[in-house]
């Protein structure tokens, strides 16, 4: 089958585009350790409210002064809804839902995770600006999704 | 000839009339999220969106490609004496599925989302419905390769013709994706009658997005049916390979399935590498569209030079921009581009964290689904109702605009909420209010835009109405009822026999599915998972 000289050109183009940006993908992901959220830690979601750390949500100082914060999704609310933290600093979020699927999204970050009852997810990410973000489940809920949202302020 | 267009504009009807519902439903929605309407106690932002993603992604696109597929078998393939009970009874199990899932919604039963994802609980009539709409086009597609077999018994050594070809690889396609979504309804529905305790809420996912990215390529596949070998009659064109154009379709269907956790990057229980594994195969997945966005500007160029014209602007000059089948499909192509590279971006492992569940991705659907299927289907129809019907398409001039003011619609709702995502707001919710934060103060302009384009949207959708019932009212005979399909150039290259064994290259195309997938599956099963009881939380 013969193909014309310009198919040939255009689809080394092409290769070379894709290729290009696997490499890019790939570089971010084994050298700079830029994953997407993929916890891999199961938990029963009948039991999240006596399960620690989710018995008491919140956020956690850890020895070398990042941060753990521990969320619960449920139907239409985040536990915590409003968190303070020091600008500057690295703060992990665990995340779980206690029924259905929720999002948990800090508008204008990268931090966008998918709480599924019965896994953990996590993601972190570094406040270096002060001031107020809006967290939003971004993952259709039910009738009240509209008003689930959380507020962090970072001082 | 009679009797097979019957059932043709059977199912082209039934997705006209889901297309225009579903645009009744998402105007509403538009406009509500806008803040624009004020919502009335009776408007369920949630049960209309519901309405609107199965009616467009799932009934309309469905019932259209259905009935092309069958148009271009019957079309090529010669058979005295044709029964049609199968095809009909196609029809009546797809049709009877897509009313009980419907009339669910309706009732407030299934406030779902056309994703249905658990452990939100539907009532068990809508994953019936479903169900059989799914198995409805398992009909059809037996339908097809019954008669590529037919085809093959009584002229060996002949290749299937190019369109009957790439129906049948479209339904394979199909075929192998449309098992994941039936292997979750076995799930679903034993657990919404309240026979099992609980889902395992990864597994369904699995399974649903297993289908959900295929499904986006039934929608496409369908469309490169028409651009491929419809279209070119309309400017005097040829297809500029045949074997290139088989090479498009068998990569399709090899590499369609094999990429849908791409849709699921942000997700627990999904190992990293195999996320990463199916960003490879989604890029991978662009080259058949590459491909083609060769194929047809080569078939207009040639076209072109056939007419004595030269260069770029002469070039789409020549082309017949009043014709509104043509126009549907070029402003169809265009829309195409946005939509193609914003699903790089969406495909990007990492990159998908900024724009995952923002409505970018909704933006993103709608210049895919929304522009070269959606328009690309509009315009074919307004090509078949006169070959079909035989009689003349009423109101070219109404027609034509349409065609316009979608691409317009399209592109101002489309870029906004591209912009929107990019800011961070979220799809899928029926106000972005926030208690008036500051960041959802900066998505409010978008949403408004966003309403206008829905606007134009609606308007354009009531002027395809419009075409489609004043032609069934008309009563002007066309002496052309004729369907010609495009030929590649005389004196091309015959297609190597590589690339005719189809059903052979389903079974490549299975097993990649299942090495794509038999990793997270494994993974799945050896994790300590819960089941989720379920809950109507609406």
């Amino acid at each position: 089958m013969h193909i014309h000289r310009y198919e040939r050109w255009w689809m080394t183009f092409g290769l070379v585009i894709l290729v290009l940006f696997a490499t890019t993908i790939f570089v971010a992901a084994f050298a700079d350790n830029i994953n997407p959220p993929s916890g891999s830690q199961t938990i029963d979601p009948a039991k999240v409210s006596s399960t620690p750390p989710f018995d008491h949500p919140g956020l956690r100082r850890l020895p070398d002064g990042s941060y753990e914060a521990y969320y619960v999704a449920q139907v239409f609310q985040f536990s915590p809804a409003k968190l303070t933290i020091p600008a500057g600093s690295k703060v992990t979020f665990y995340v779980t839902s206690a029924d259905v699927v929720h999002g948990f999204e800090i508008a204008q970050t990268d931090v966008n995770i998918m709480a599924i009852p019965g896994w953990v997810n996590d993601a972190s990410h570094t406040f270096k600006k002060a001031g107020t973000y809006l967290l939003v489940c971004n993952e259709y809920c039910g009738i009240g999704h509209q008003n689930m949202f959380g507020t962090i302020e970072v001082k | 000839m009679q009797r097979m267009n019957r059932l043709v504009l059977a199912h082209v009807y039934t997705a006209t009339v889901a297309v225009c519902l579903g645009a009744v439903f998402g105007v509403l929605q538009g406009l509500s999220r806008a803040g624009a309407i004020g919502v009335p106690v009776w408007f369920d932002y949630y049960r209309m969106l519901t309405a609107h993603g199965v009616l467009m992604a799932l009934v309309f696109t469905t019932f259209f490609i259905t009935g092309l597929s069958l148009f271009v078998t019957y079309r090529n393939i010669d058979r005295p004496g044709r029964k049609l009970a199968v095809g009909w009874f196609g029809w009546w199990l797809m049709l009877i599925g897509t009313v009980m899932a419907a009339v669910t919604i309706l009732s407030g039963n299934a406030t779902v989302l056309y994703t249905f994802y658990a452990p939100l609980k539907a009532s068990p009539s809508f994953y019936l419905g479903a169900t059989l709409l799914v198995l409805g086009t398992w009909v059809v597609a037996f339908e097809v390769f019954e008669n590529v077999f037919y085809f093959r018994r009584t002229t060996p050594g002949t290749p299937i013709p190019l369109p009957v070809f790439m129906a049948a690889c479209t339904f394979l396609m199909w075929i192998i994706a449309t098992l994941g979504v039936v292997a979750e309804m076995l799930l679903l529905i034993p657990w919404s009658f309240g026979w099992t305790p609980g889902v395992n809420v990864m597994l369904t996912r699995m399974f649903f997005w297993y289908f959900g990215h295929p499904l986006v390529y039934f929608w496409i596949m369908g469309a490169y049916i028409i651009w491929y070998t419809i279209l070119p009659t309309r400017y005097g064109g040829s297809i500029f390979s045949d074997g290139l154009s088989r090479l498009t379709f068998l990569m399709l269907l090899l590499l369609s399935t094999p990429v849908g956790i791409h849709h699921e990057f942000m997700e627990p229980g999904i190992n990293s590498k195999w996320k990463l594994l199916h960003m490879v195969m989604t890029y991978g997945v662009a080259i058949p569209s590459f491909l083609t966005a060769f194929a047809i500007f080569a078939s207009f160029e040639i076209a072109a030079i056939k007419k004595g014209r030269r260069g770029f602007v002469q070039t789409v000059a020549s082309l017949p921009w009043n014709d509104p089948f043509f126009s549907a499909c070029a402003y169809g192509m265009l829309l195409f581009i946005l939509g193609g590279f914003g699903g790089m971006v969406n495909a990007s492992y990492s990159m998908d964290a900024l724009v995952h569940n923002t409505i970018w991705i909704v933006g993103h659907f709608h210049a895919t689904v929304g522009g070269p299927a959606a328009l690309t289907f509009i315009g074919a129809t307004y090509w078949l109702i006169p070959r079909l019907t035989g009689r003349e398409l009423w109101g070219k001039g109404v027609a034509l605009w349409q065609t316009r003011l979608w691409f317009l619609g399209m592109l101002v709702m489309s870029l906004s909420m591209h912009y929107a995502g990019l800011l961070g707001a979220p799809r899928r919710t029926s106000e972005v209010a926030y208690a008036s934060a500051a960041v959802a103060q900066s998505w409010e302009p978008s949403m408004i835009l966003a309403a206008a384009g829905g606007v134009i949207l609606f308007i354009s959708i009531c002027c395809f109405a419009a075409v489609a019932v004043g032609t069934l009212f008309k009563n002007e005979k066309t002496h052309d009822q004729l369907a010609d399909f495009a030929q590649p150039e005389p004196g091309s290259d015959a297609t190597p026999a590589a690339l005719q064994h189809l059903f052979r290259w389903s079974v490549v195309a299975l097993a990649l599915a299942v090495l794509a997938y038999s990793g997270p599956f494994i993974e799945l099963f050896h994790s300590n998972a819960y089941l989720a009881p379920g809950m109507r939380t609406w």
